[in-house]
């Protein structure tokens, strides 16, 4: 039961999501949007959260955003994560208002080297030959190396 | 709207209230145990046996299981749960059943054992998941999952807006607060004194979150008996009158909240005092479901005790400990006191208390109306009720 449980959790696709997951796959990050309200929006539904409508389609994100806000964890919440803390939790808004749940990587997980609404990018992390996670890190600064 | 003029009028009664026998660290009982003594208990101090039962209310936990393991064949049940502030939604959803003529004698009962669970928590919690459910298809594989990184994740925003200093401060003013009250319970977990530096030095959990500003994780059962007016004035004790109540939410997982900084207290506040026909300076007892620090700072804001970004202000110098002027969680709180996983019914059971003068050395003078505001989930649900002593 425990060894069940020690395991990183993984997505299970949903049939209105199977396309947002190969696309992750593809490292390319895809929201729905309501075109009847012409907003981007997030976690995908076939339907409008917000006005209802089934007037909704697919759009490409370019990946930029800026973090909405964050957490340090630094206890492990469940038996998958002891290996993984100090991790970065955040919720990076994306630009056109669509708020994603994420991990933020390749910065030091210390509350002095992250503040919230700075730019970030997407990236993606494969964690498996199916599945790839869109996670966010800081944005180079212009002229800046990566 | 019609909700906002239901006029309770005195009409549904609590009129029994108890813990488990034991609670804290009890390796030695299973969660359906501490439901069990805690009906009976609830049951000694209304005056009613358990025949006279006829609504079963619980959260989490089937009401079927919970019916069948106590022998009650109820003809109303309610299993609502929207997380640890359910219980609070089970008093007005009883008051209705009760004046809709549904049931006549409402039983709400919890029990938990997040403690000595004999299956560990972590692995109940994730067994009980419906991994096609969004939480855990777009949350947890980023390892935002448990109750500590997702509230923190509210901490963080409202820190930004409104200042990470005084938001800290506001932090501490509460746990120390709500430790000295849990000094005064002697059914209370942790009673030793807690310095501000003590809080401060604490280890983190999730940043922003010390150990400190979390709650505890105990063993224990509760439960809260109402019933009509008439049946209520031949019972045992003073019934204590529920006078207004309103509940609402509006997300299930932390990354779908509108506004990390404001919770459905907001509108469940205004409109439990418009029903209850009182303002705040009516009030003599304030409970507030503390998961967490920064859940009581939050709350408070949200019911209108101060404006937003004010609580820090509101809370320094003490002014809700034992002596102070705004008597906060004087059980000692899921801080200090007990928090089981679902705490909401525990707020209950003291506002019962204090509005009956039982409580001892930690009693609030003259307290004649208790504001009490469950939050469930992540922090997805507000369930606010205003309860009158006789």
């Amino acid at each position: 039961m425990t060894e069940r449980h020690d395991a990183r959790p993984l997505p299970v696709a949903q049939p209105e999501s199977d396309f947002y997951w190969e696309k992750a796959r593809q490292h390319e990050l895809w929201l729905r949007m309501c075109v009847d309200c012409d907003r981007t929006y997030f976690y995908p539904r076939d339907i409008c959260p917000r006005c209802f409508s089934r007037n909704t389609t697919w759009v490409r994100s370019d990946g930029r955003g800026v973090v909405h806000t964050f957490v340090i964890v630094h206890r492990a919440p469940t038996p998958a994560f002891r290996g993984a803390v100090p991790y970065v939790a955040a919720i990076v808004e994306l630009a056109g208002g669509a708020r994603i749940p994420t991990n933020l990587v390749n910065v030091e997980p210390r509350p002095d080297k992250l503040t919230v609404g700075m730019s970030v990018v997407v990236t993606f992390a494969d964690i498996t030959d199916q599945v790839s996670l869109p996670v966010f890190e800081p944005e180079p600064m212009a002229g800046e190396s990566r | 709207m019609k909700a906002d003029t239901w006029d309770l009028s005195r009409s549904v009664a609590l009129v029994g209230v108890a813990e488990s026998d034991e609670i804290g660290y009890v390796p030695h009982k299973s969660a359906l145990q501490h439901h069990a003594e805690a009906a009976h208990n609830a049951l000694a101090d209304a005056g009613l046996s358990k025949s006279d039962v006829d609504g079963i209310f619980t959260a989490r936990f089937s009401t079927l299981t919970t019916a069948e393991y106590m022998g009650i064949h109820p003809r109303f049940t309610d299993n609502t749960w929207i997380g640890g502030g359910s219980f609070e939604s089970h008093v007005a959803h009883a008051v209705a059943a009760i004046n809709a003529g549904y049931c006549e004698v409402a039983l709400i009962t919890h029990g938990q054992t997040s403690r000595s669970s004999r299956v560990p928590v972590a692995n109940s919690v994730l067994d009980a998941v419906d991994l096609n459910q969004p939480h855990p298809q777009y949350e947890m594989p980023y390892g935002i999952v448990g109750a500590p990184a997702c509230y923190a994740l509210a901490c963080t925003r409202y820190m930004h807006e409104y200042g990470e200093t005084r938001t800290r401060e506001a932090l501490a003013e509460i746990a120390v607060a709500t430790r000295r009250w849990a000094g005064l319970n002697s059914r209370a977990l942790m009673r030793e004194p807690m310095t501000f530096d003590e809080y401060h030095n604490s280890r983190w959990i999730a940043w922003p979150f010390h150990l400190l500003d979390c709650c505890l994780a105990t063993d224990a059962g509760g439960a809260v008996i109402l019933t009509t007016a008439e049946r209520a004035r031949g019972l045992r004790k003073t019934p204590v009158w529920v006078i207004g109540a309103a509940e609402a939410h509006d997300h299930g997982m932390i990354s779908q909240m509108p506004d990390l900084t404001s919770t459905m207290a907001r509108v469940t506040g205004p409109r439990a005092l418009a029903m209850a026909g009182i303002g705040h300076a009516d009030i003599d007892l304030t409970m507030i479901y503390d998961a967490f620090t920064s859940t009581v700072l939050v709350t408070l804001e949200d019911l209108g005790f101060c404006a937003k970004g004010e609580g820090p202000d509101f809370l320094r110098g003490q002014r809700a400990a034992p002596g102070g002027d705004f008597p906060m969680n004087t059980n000692g709180g899921g801080l200090s006191y007990t928090h089981t996983g679902m705490y909401g019914i525990f707020l209950l059971i003291e506002a019962v208390r204090q509005l009956r003068g039982e409580c001892g050395e930690r009693q609030v003078a003259d307290c004649k109306i208790a504001l009490v505001s469950g939050i469930g989930g992540i922090l997805s649900s507000a369930s606010t009720l205003v309860l009158a002593a006789d």
